[in-house]
C-alpha cells in the first residue's frame, strides 16, 4: 500500500452527549485550527440535535443507538479509526473544553518524538490550567498522579485529561480494549502494561464539562474508589502482549511503527477485502 | 400431665402436617411455574436447569419429612434448619455470582453491538450521500444564525 513517508491520516474523535449547543462550535474549531484532520462526532445516544448539528458542520457522525458512557463512546471512535486506516487520533471533548487549537504542536510531539511516545496528552498541570480547576478534581489528580507517576516512572501530572492523542499502536491498543466507565486514568495504566510511551504537553483547557461531579461529593468518592480498583487491578492483571509482532520499546519496532497502519496485515478493511 | 403432653404432640403433629401441606403446594406450584417459563421459551434452558433443580430439591424437602434431618445428619449439622439457610445462601450467592458475569458479559457484547452499529450506520449514510456536509463552512453552516452567533462567541 502505502509508503511509510505518506502524510499522517489524522482523526479527532469528538464524544458529544446531549452537547447540540457546543459541538458546532468544537468541530468548526478543530476544522479551522487542524484542517488536516478528519472529525468523527460519537453521538453517544443523545436525545437533542447533537448529530444533526455535528453533521452540518461536515463532521461523520457515529450514532451510538443508546447511552454507552464515555468509555464506550471513546472506543466506537478508535475502532473506527482503525477501520478506516488513520495513522493519528485524538480526543476532543465535544463540551468545548479541549482547545483544538493544540493538535499541530500534539502533532509536532507525536511525530518528532515518533520514537519515543505512543500517545501525547494535554496536561493542565504542567503550567496555568486556563480555568480555575475545581477543588475535587486538582485533589483526584493529584492522588491519581502520585499513584500513576509511581507504577510508570514517569510524572504523570495530569492523569484525568482526556486530551490525548495516540499513534497507531495506541488506536489498536484501546480499539481493542478501553476502560468502561472513568477511562481516562485507567487507560494510561493500559498504555504502560503495553509498553506504549507517554508525553505530556502543556495545554490550557476550557472551564467545561464535569462541572457538577466536583460538587457532587458522593460521586467523587465513587470516582476514586472506582478508579483506584481499577488501577489495582489493572496491575493484577496478566500483561497482554501489545500486538503480533516485536514489542514497541525494540528498536525494529520503531522502524516498522510509521507504516504500521498499512503494514499491518490484520486491519479489519484488508480482511473485507479478502472475504 | 401425659394427657397434656399427648395433646401438645397432636397438635404439633398436626401443625406440623399442615404446614407441610402448604409448603408441598407452593414448592409444586413454583416447579410448574419454573417448566411454564420454560415451556413459554421465557427462560433459556442454560438457567432452566438451575431453578428447575432448585425447585425439585426444595419439593423433596417438602414431601420428605426426615430428608432435611437426614442431610443435616450427613454433613453433621447440629440444627438442620441452620443448615439450610447455610445451603439456600451459598446457592443464592453462587446464582447471583453467576447472573452478575452473565450481565457484563451481555453488557460488553451489547456494546460491540452498538459500536458496530453506529459504524455501520455512518458508512450507510455515506453511500447513500446523506453524510456530512462535505464542507460545513460553504454549504450554508454559517448562514445559519444559530452558527453565525457562536461563530461570534468564539471571536470575541
Amino acid at each position: 500500500m502505502a509508503s511509510t513517508n505518506r502524510t499522517l491520516r489524522k482523526l479527532a474523535i469528538v464524544p458529544a452527549y446531549n452537547e447540540e449547543d457546543m459541538v458546532g462550535r468544537v468541530v468548526r474549531d478543530i476544522k479551522r485550527h487542524a484542517p488536516d484532520f478528519d472529525v468523527v462526532v460519537v453521538d453517544d445516544g443523545s436525545v437533542d440535535t447533537t448529530a444533526f448539528v455535528a453533521e452540518r458542520h461536515g463532521a461523520t457522525v457515529l450514532r451510538q443507538p443508546f447511552n454507552l458512557g464515555i468509555g464506550g463512546a471513546m472506543q466506537a471512535g478508535y475502532k473506527f479509526a482503525l477501520h478506516r486506516d488513520y495513522d493519528v487520533a485524538v480526543q476532543v471533548d465535544g463540551d468545548g473544553q479541549h482547545k483544538p487549537e493544540y493538535l499541530p504542536e500534539m502533532v509536532d510531539v507525536l511525530q518528532t518524538s515518533g520514537a519515543e511516545a505512543d500517545m501525547v496528552y494535554g496536561s493542565r498541570f504542567l503550567g496555568d490550567p486556563g480555568y480555575k480547576v475545581p477543588f475535587m478534581r486538582k485533589l483526584g489528580n493529584r492522588i491519581f498522579g502520585i499513584v500513576l507517576t509511581r507504577i510508570c516512572h514517569q510524572p504523570i501530572t495530569d492523569p484525568t485529561s482526556g486530551f490525548r492523542m495516540v499513534n497507531r499502536n495506541g488506536i489498536e491498543l484501546f480499539a481493542r480494549d478501553y476502560p468502561h466507565d472513568y477511562p481516562e486514568v485507567e487507560a494510561i495504566l493500559m498504555l504502560h502494561s503495553n509498553r506504549l510511551r507517554i508525553h505530556e504537553v502543556h495545554v490550557k483547557m476550557n472551564a467545561r464539562g464535569f462541572g457538577e461531579s466536583s460538587i457532587d461529593y458522593s460521586r467523587a468518592a465513587y470516582y476514586m474508589v472506582k478508579v483506584m480498583l481499577a488501577l489495582f487491578i489493572g496491575l493484577l492483571r496478566r500483561r497482554p502482549t501489545p500486538m503480533d509482532g516485536p514489542p514497541p520499546d525494540t528498536g525494529e519496532f520503531r522502524a516498522v511503527a510509521p507504516g504500521a497502519a498499512s503494514a499491518g496485515a490484520h486491519s479489519p478493511r484488508e480482511e473485507e477485502g479478502k472475504a | 400431665m401425659s394427657g397434656l403432653l399427648a395433646q401438645l404432640v397432636t397438635d404439633n403433629g398436626d401443625l406440623s402436617s399442615t404446614v407441610q401441606i402448604v409448603a408441598v403446594i407452593v414448592t409444586v406450584l413454583l416447579l410448574a411455574f419454573v417448566l411454564e417459563l420454560v415451556r413459554r421459551r421465557r427462560l433459556v434452558e442454560r438457567y432452566a436447569l438451575i431453578w428447575i433443580t432448585a425447585a425439585l430439591a426444595m419439593v423433596v424437602l417438602a414431601v420428605w419429612r426426615g430428608g432435611l434431618d437426614f442431610f443435616g445428619n450427613l454433613i453433621g449439622v447440629a440444627d438442620p434448619v441452620n443448615g439450610i439457610f447455610l445451603i439456600a445462601f451459598a446457592v443464592v450467592f453462587a446464582l447471583l455470582l453467576n447472573f452478575s458475569v452473565a450481565i457484563s458479559r451481555l453488557s460488553e457484547e451489547t456494546k460491540i453491538l452498538a459500536q458496530t452499529v453506529s459504524r455501520l450506520d455512518a458508512e450507510i449514510r455515506e453511500l447513500r450521500g446523506e453524510g456530512p456536509t462535505a464542507n460545513g463552512h460553504e454549504a450554508g453552516a454559517l448562514d445559519d444564525p444559530e452558527v453565525a452567533e457562536q461563530t461570534e462567541i468564539l471571536e470575541n
